[in-house]
């Protein structure tokens, strides 16, 4: 059973995200884009990740979305998106990537674990980010981050 | 045939490499974003899987993934702020003729 959910949601993602690169229309394009989101959020819930899987459908589908398709409706004049005169350099560059990563994967041993997975990672997420031995200071640092890229997506964004 | 770690990691490393070839080969501005995203979501299944199956009780992926979530919220806005704003100088967003810098 987890093996063909696992099979039938690995087909939709690369279906979706082959879409994405390879469909003309951007905007279409776009739709593909959410609809991988959408299922690597489902890849979470298998994962036994669901505070991250609700994180990726509030994040990903909810803002960055609504932002990219935001910014393909404000540049609609260029609506196609063409190949660059170097695909077939750039296939050929992502395949070896993809058979070295593949090799190696399947190459290593790794350090597997038997113990069962927490069931309810919310409780568990925020005592890793909020305690004092935990993440705060990369937590703090980020929400920093986040200010500073609002701050400077105005000033770069703003009529002048 | 048992779901395990490495199915996860080859399906992410086949996601990278689609977002990689797009990055690489598309022209406009805003599908190159697109597959930017594409490369951090397969990074990010990636560090889910480690944390399921290599720690399963102490979730440090799973922080880490909320990490590269955040990262790439900012990475979005500004990139779309970039976009938008050559966008409005010079009408168009393909990459290939923005080349201001190399002259």
């Amino acid at each position: 059973m987890t093996a063909l959910v696992f099979w039938f949601l690995a087909a939709i993602a690369v279906v979706a995200s082959l879409g994405v690169i390879l469909i003309k229309d951007i905007f279409r394009a776009a739709l593909f884009l959410i609809l991988s989101f959408f299922v690597i959020a489902a890849f979470y819930v298998t994962l036994y990740a669901d505070f991250l899987a609700a994180v990726q459908v509030l994040v990903y589908v909810g803002a960055i979305s609504i932002l990219l398709i935001f910014a393909i409706m404000l540049t609609r004049e260029v609506k196609q998106g063409n190949l660059a005169g170097n695909a077939w350099l750039s296939f050929v560059v992502a395949a070896l990537f993809l058979v070295i990563l593949i090799f190696a994967i399947v190459n290593t041993s790794w350090a597997k674990s038997a113990v069962a997975p927490e069931q309810i990672t919310t409780v568990a997420i925020a005592q890793q980010l909020f305690t004092s031995g935990g993440f705060i200071l990369p937590f703090e640092i980020a929400s920093f981050l986040l200010l500073s890229a609002i701050l400077g997506a105005m000033a770069i964004a703003r009529e002048r | 045939m048992n779901i395990g770690l490495e199915h996860y990691l080859v399906l992410s490393a086949v996601l990278f490499c689609i977002g990689l070839f797009g990055a690489l080969s598309r022209k406009n501005a805003i599908v190159i974003l697109m597959c930017i995203e594409i490369m951090l979501n397969a990074v990010n299944i990636t560090m889910v899987a480690f944390s399921r199956y290599v720690t399963p009780t102490q979730l440090t992926g799973q922080v880490f993934a909320i990490f590269i979530m955040t990262v790439a919220a900012a990475e979005a806005a500004l990139g779309l702020a970039i976009i938008l704003a050559l966008y409005r100088s010079r009408a168009k967003v393909d990459v290939t003729e923005i080349d201001l810098m190399k002259q």
